[in-house]
């Protein structure tokens, strides 16, 4: 089997559906000829043309206004935001308009769009090109929220986000992007959205995590190994809808659960599946539900500034060994 | 000429000149009508506790009837706002999806109380759905245009939107990515003067909407939106040219708000009695009727039929509307996704 790169695998899906569906439209800035700047629809525009592979003026609100819109009329369409950072001119739209419209219609009009960005610290990006803005959409009713780790994951999640009939965050760490290959299957196959999966099976601990948390997290595990800790990692993939029940299999298995996320710790993803957990599963736990997680702060730009703030494998390692030791 | 009015009665070259039908000519003014017996009703529910909320078109009909009246119902696309009952009148609503939307009522067409009234939504008559938001709509008709260029339809998209709209950024990203692309879009700004209380010098560094389409490289045109035929004139020569491909035209239409913006509004407290005399005397639909009594469409008996046709529509709409059931609580959680929660 092929092994790629996630990005590689962004680019596999999308090229696959605009061959599969002709309703499927690609629009942002720099995605023509230029392939995008981190290079996602490579090749696309002169395979499918300026028509279905569109560049966009760089204004977010418009993209997403008007993929909205061509969504309203029956397309497809994949709107990427360059960096995560600016989708917040896009978020009015995404939030007051996409997230609502099959509600506010009774159901009569969907709004099937995909907006892509890249996310995420660890690359030298400053403030302006490092954030994590799942949280910010998280709380909203009607988005579809997914970020994947792997590249096959990444794949098969972007086939189903095109595919789905409402609309879909898809949120892709950009330090992932060749950081860690995986073998991807030529052609189709798709991965269910809302379907969480065990990377890897464990008894003693579980960390629930997502996108670039996912490699700290395996990391971590077999760093603990080797002291006969052995880690579940539950890998969200689609965080919202969130499927709790892959995650209360696990709590129920292990009775530890670490959160880890690079998004910021206030009032983020972790903070809601640890106030599930208390509801729901408070029989099931042996000890405190953790987070590592951005200190509330900035990323800033210098690597020293940086590391200070986002988490990584030793501060996952620090808090595994103490939930080990309840 | 029955009418009192100094105002010519059309700046158009008249209906017979834009192609209409005599009969057509009527069923225009039977639309404004409809529309404003609908929107005075309204008013009457909210005093009676019946409907919590109206946001009136009355003044605006002009510039709705003449300017959908150019389209094709159920092919054409409309992105209308909250303003435009007599617009989605014009392309296929009727008295009773007014009222029952009016009153939130669980078997209302376009959002079954989901909306606050006024949210007209419908897949079948091409009405795409808007939210409460100004201007946040303008880029979904670009969208929409652009969808229909793709698959080599001559379909044109329309979003109307007030004044105030004009302020908003996606107003700038809609009509700029409409004209980069030259999709088949119009945007119908239908300015009364009035975002609210505030007036165009507050929410414009230039007095004339239509001056903004030089900055697209698109017709801007200013048109009387009391006057339903110059409208529709204006309209017509816009779809032609979306449909030639030549683009989007900008439309600025300018009209009366006849009442306060709201049913929770009191425009007393910054209009003046001679300003509301002022635009009362634009009232687009008895002017309207004067030019058609002097081209021999409509005389008292006539008119008289007209108005107990339109009033029995909307009262058997109203024994209908009255009757109907409000949403049913357990759908409450239902269309936040396709698949049930």
């Amino acid at each position: 089997m092929p092994v790629k790169t996630l990005i590689e695998a962004v680019t596999d899906a999308l090229a696959e559906e605009l061959e599969r569906d002709p309703s499927v439209i690609l629009l942002g800035e720099d995605v023509g000829a230029l392939g995008g700047v981190f290079r996602a629809t490579a090749g696309l525009h002169a395979r499918f043309g300026s028509g279905r592979v569109i560049d966009t003026p760089i204004a977010e609100l418009g993209i997403a206004g008007v993929a909205i819109g061509a969504a309203l009329n029956g397309m497809r369409p994949v709107a990427e935001i360059q960096f995560a950072d600016y989708i917040m001119p896009a978020y009015d739209q995404i939030v007051n308009e996409a997230a609502k419209i099959r509600y506010r219609s009774n159901g009569a009009f969907g709004c099937p769009i995909v907006v892509r960005a890249p996310f995420g610290a660890g690359v030298h990006g400053g403030l302006y090109h490092s954030q994590s803005v799942e949280a910010l959409f998280y709380h909203v009713p009607g988005l579809k929220i997914v970020i994947p780790s792997t590249p096959y994951d990444c794949k098969g999640l972007l086939k189903s986000a095109i595919r789905d009939p409402d609309p879909v965050l898809f949120f892709e760490h950009k330090r992932s992007y060749r950081r860690w290959k995986g073998e991807v299957p030529d052609g189709d196959y798709t991965v269910p959205l809302s379907l969480a999966e065990v990377k890897r099976e464990g008894k003693d601990v579980s960390v629930v995590t997502y996108g670039i948390g996912v490699h700290y997290a395996l990391e971590a595990a077999e760093l603990l190994d080797h002291e006969g800790v052995t880690v579940e990692v539950v890998d969200l993939r689609t965080i919202a809808p969130m499927d709790m029940a892959t995650v209360g299999r696990s709590i129920a298995k292990t009775n530890k659960v670490l959160i880890v996320h690079e998004d910021n710790k206030t009032g983020g993803v972790g903070a809601e599946v640890a106030a599930t957990l208390a509801e729901e599963y408070f029989e099931q736990l042996d000890g405190p539900i953790l987070r590592v997680a951005a200190a509330d702060a900035h990323l800033p730009y210098a690597p020293s500034l940086e590391a200070a703030i986002i988490p990584n494998v030793d501060d996952v390692v620090a808090a595994l060994r103490r939930l080990a030791a309840y | 000429m029955t009418g009192t009015s100094d105002r010519a009665l059309t700046s158009s070259p008249g209906h017979a000149a834009l192609g209409l039908s005599d009969e057509h000519a009527v069923a225009l003014y039977r639309l404004m009508l409809l529309a404003r017996t609908v929107d005075e009703r309204q008013w009457i529910l909210n005093r009676q506790g019946r409907q919590a909320f109206v946001v009136s078109c009355q003044g605006h009909e002009a510039a709705q009837v003449g300017s959908v009246a150019a389209l094709r119902r159920g092919q054409d696309i409309i992105v209308p706002y909250y303003r435009d009952m007599a617009a989605a009148i014009t392309f296929g609503a009727s008295a009773l999806d007014c009222l029952l939307e009016g009153m939130s009522k669980g078997n209302g067409p376009w959002t079954g109380g989901r909306m606050m009234p006024s949210h007209f939504s419908s897949p079948e008559l091409k009405i795409i759905t808007g939210s409460s938001s100004v201007g946040s709509h303008i880029p979904h008709a670009t969208g929409a245009a652009l969808a229909a260029k793709l698959r080599g339809e001559d379909t044109v998209a329309v979003a109307y939107f007030g004044d105030g709209a004009v302020a908003a950024g996606n107003f700038h990203e809609g009509i700029s990515f409409a004209a980069i692309h030259r999709l088949p879009a119009i945007f119908v700004c239908e300015n009364n003067g009035l975002a609210i209380s505030t007036r165009p010098d507050a929410e414009s560094p230039v007095a004339r909407v239509a001056d903004r389409a030089s900055a697209y490289g698109i017709p801007g045109v200013e048109v009387d939106g009391t006057d339903v035929l110059a409208v529709y004139g204006v309209m017509r020569e816009a779809v032609e040219r979306a449909r030639r491909g030549d683009g989007p035209t900008l439309i600025d239409a300018r009209v009366v708000r006849l009442t306060a913006h709201s049913s929770d509004d009191d425009h007393t407290r910054y209009r003046s009695r001679d300003e509301l005399a002022a635009v009362a005397a634009r009232d687009p639909i008895p002017r309207y009727g004067w030019y058609l009594r002097e081209y021999g469409l409509l005389d008292d008996d006539s008119e008289r039929e007209i108005k107990a046709s339109v009033v029995a529509e909307v009262e058997a709409a109203l024994v209908e509307a009255l009757a109907a059931p409000p949403p049913d609580p357990s759908t409450a959680l239902a269309h936040v996704f396709v698949e049930a929660r």
